[in-house]
């Protein structure tokens, strides 16, 4: 069961604002989604070796080798503002 | 600093390591981002661009595994990335692409030395995972307080070493990180320079009054740039958390910044929720296979590391145990030391002496470093050879190494110019005679108990044949020559 405070905190941590409204929604949506999930606790998959994923493939890895990067004016193409060569963003808190 | 019984310290650091790889982690762009003006080194997948896709970069990954085996680190068969969520603007993705569960090395050790005792601090884990953007925080061409994103850094390969909680003391951190700089150096995996943020060492550290449960606040501590500030920082808060019992207050979990210029931690402000992650295996990203034929093959090349070599040195050539702590400090001119000591053949700790004086007060004096020392080590242990044989006095040899440096001749040729070692008996007395008749008063001086007034005669036979003397001969045939001393 997720409770409305949950969808409060998921949508904090998205940044995303949402209405009384919406998060009534995204509550029940969420709420039938994990039922979904639900289903699969039937089964008994005590011999099973837990997995990350559901095909059967493993990665693979390149050489260490380098290539051109974009040019910076199409870096900066999506940028929403441009100051000083760098993407200027709204003052953000110090985060290491 | 001496911390007060009644309490007891528990430290433990994460160290973040940049790799030295040509190409970041996850593309193709290169990781040099240092000398790089800012935003161009930046490709689709830096920027997180919708349908792009992420590929390892194998180099990243064999540098990982052979830090894990330099630190005694199991090496599991399967590994795997995991995505960290969090909304801040240094990744484009607003996700970081690291381990969590599954990580490329578990446990081990490191063995340290502080406040004269050996220890060995355990390793949780050693994970792989990206470097984030540059943040510049300042106020913009309107006035008002603005972010600026230099994308360069992000994705360049970074190597987490999570140390368990078993650091008392700021002395023990400073080891720890001292040590492991000196490995990864060794093993050539990061330049591990503290300055440039290829080191960047973050402690969490907390302080329980003695006997009491240790509890799970702890305070992280961030920021220092250099071992001086790691181990002032460390000193700072251990102090600062005392303080909190002694006025009865509790310890708060958060996280602190080492102020340099105010020599203090502050508390930074950090995002609500910052640390819930939501952590979900990597879905662009299958698990990762590793053989045990890769970790043998890596194992294989990896060069014989500090504390083996430190071990030989000590154990098997007679090298000072102070003399062998310092050399291992530089890998390079260890590994030009062993060179010269095995070419030489002579007394090891000879060699490790003059390398650790001469050669490396010339070295420092001209600002070199050992990979551009003008005399290979074939010629160094030529000469250590013609100081053995006794062609050279230690001085003589001292001169020639110098001319050696100043000119790059080989020693042979340097003798062959300035002449060998004067050893000769019967040549040595006849020049002890001449300058003994010159210097009457000298020799009266040394009959009468002025035990000094022999120095004086030596140096006149050293000007007489250039500094070419054997001073060991000289004293001795100056002695018998002066026949008895009236006072010493």
């Amino acid at each position: 069961m997720i409770d409305r405070e949950q969808v409060v905190h998921v949508a904090a941590l998205a940044r995303l604002a949402l209405s009384d409204a919406e998060i009534d929604r995204m509550q029940a949506d969420l709420q039938q989604i994990l039922q979904a999930f639900e289903a699969l606790n039937a089964l008994d998959v005590s011999d099973v070796a837990p997995t990350a994923q559901v095909i059967p493939l493993a990665t693979v890895e390149r050489p260490d080798t380098t290539e051109a990067p974009l040019s910076r004016d199409d870096v900066m193409r999506n940028a929403p503002r441009v100051e000083r060569d760098q993407i200027r963003v709204p003052a953000v808190l110090t985060e290491d | 600093m001496t911390i007060d019984p009644g309490y007891r310290v528990v430290i433990g650091l994460e160290t973040h390591v940049q790799l030295k790889t040509a190409s970041k982690m996850f593309c193709r762009t290169s990781a040099a981002y240092a000398s790089a003006p800012p935003n161009t080194l930046v490709c689709p997948i830096c920027l997180g661009m919708p349908g792009v896709l992420p590929v390892i970069n194998a180099a990243a990954v064999d540098l990982t595994i052979m830090t894990g085996l330099a630190l005694h680190s199991e090496i599991p068969p399967h590994a795997k990335f995991d995505r960290k969520n969090y909304a801040y603007p240094d990744l484009m993705k607003w996700y970081q692409i690291s381990q969590y569960d599954l990580p490329l090395c578990v446990g081990g050790w490191l063995e340290i030395n502080a406040d004269g005792e050996t220890r060995r601090i355990d390793i949780t884990r050693v994970h792989l995972e990206e470097d984030t953007a540059k943040l510049t925080h300042v106020v913009g061409d309107d006035g008002q307080p603005a972010s600026l994103i230099d994308v360069n850094r992000s994705g360049v390969p970074l190597m987490e070493i999570v140390s368990e909680p078993d650091i008392t003391s700021a002395a023990e951190a400073m080891a720890y990180g001292l040590k492991l700089r000196n490995i990864l150096r060794w093993l050539g995996v990061s330049t591990a320079n503290m300055q440039d943020g290829a080191l960047r060492i973050d402690a969490n550290v907390s302080v329980w009054p003695s006997g009491a449960e240790v509890g799970n606040a702890k305070v992280e501590v961030k920021n220092m740039n250099s071992f001086r500030a790691l181990g002032q920082a460390l000193d700072y808060e251990i102090e600062r958390q005392i303080a909190l019992y002694e006025r009865g207050e509790r310890l708060v979990q958060e996280t602190r910044g080492w102020d340099e210029a105010a020599a203090r931690t502050v508390p930074q402000r950090t995002k609500e929720y910052a640390h819930d992650y939501r952590y979900f295996p990597e879905p662009d990203l299958p698990p990762l296979s590793i053989t045990r034929e890769r970790v043998q093959g890596l194992a294989a090349r990896m060069p014989e590391l500090p504390d083996a070599v430190r071990q030989r040195l000590v154990g098997e050539l007679g090298v000072a145990a102070t003399d062998a702590d310092e050399l291992i400090e530089d890998r390079d001119l260890t590994a030009y030391t062993l060179d010269v000591i095995e070419r030489h053949g002579g007394p090891a700790a000879e060699v490790v002496t003059w390398v650790l004086q001469d050669v490396r007060r010339l070295l420092n004096a001209r600002e070199l470093d050992v990979a551009d020392i003008p005399i290979d080590a074939a010629s160094m242990a030529r000469l250590l050879g013609l100081r053995a044989k006794g062609d050279l006095s230690t001085t003589m040899a001292g001169t020639v190494l110098e001319e050696m440096f100043a000119t790059g001749k080989s020693p042979e040729e340097i003798v062959a110019a300035r002449g060998r070692q004067i050893s000769d008996t019967d040549a040595l007395v006849e020049i002890a005679r001449e300058v003994m008749a010159a210097n009457p008063q000298a020799v009266a001086d040394y009959h009468a108990g002025k035990d000094r007034a022999i120095q004086f005669l030596m140096g006149q036979v050293m000007r007489r044949t250039r500094g070419q003397a054997n001073p060991g001969k000289v004293t001795e045939l100056l002695r018998v020559e002066l026949g008895g001393n009236g006072g010493a």
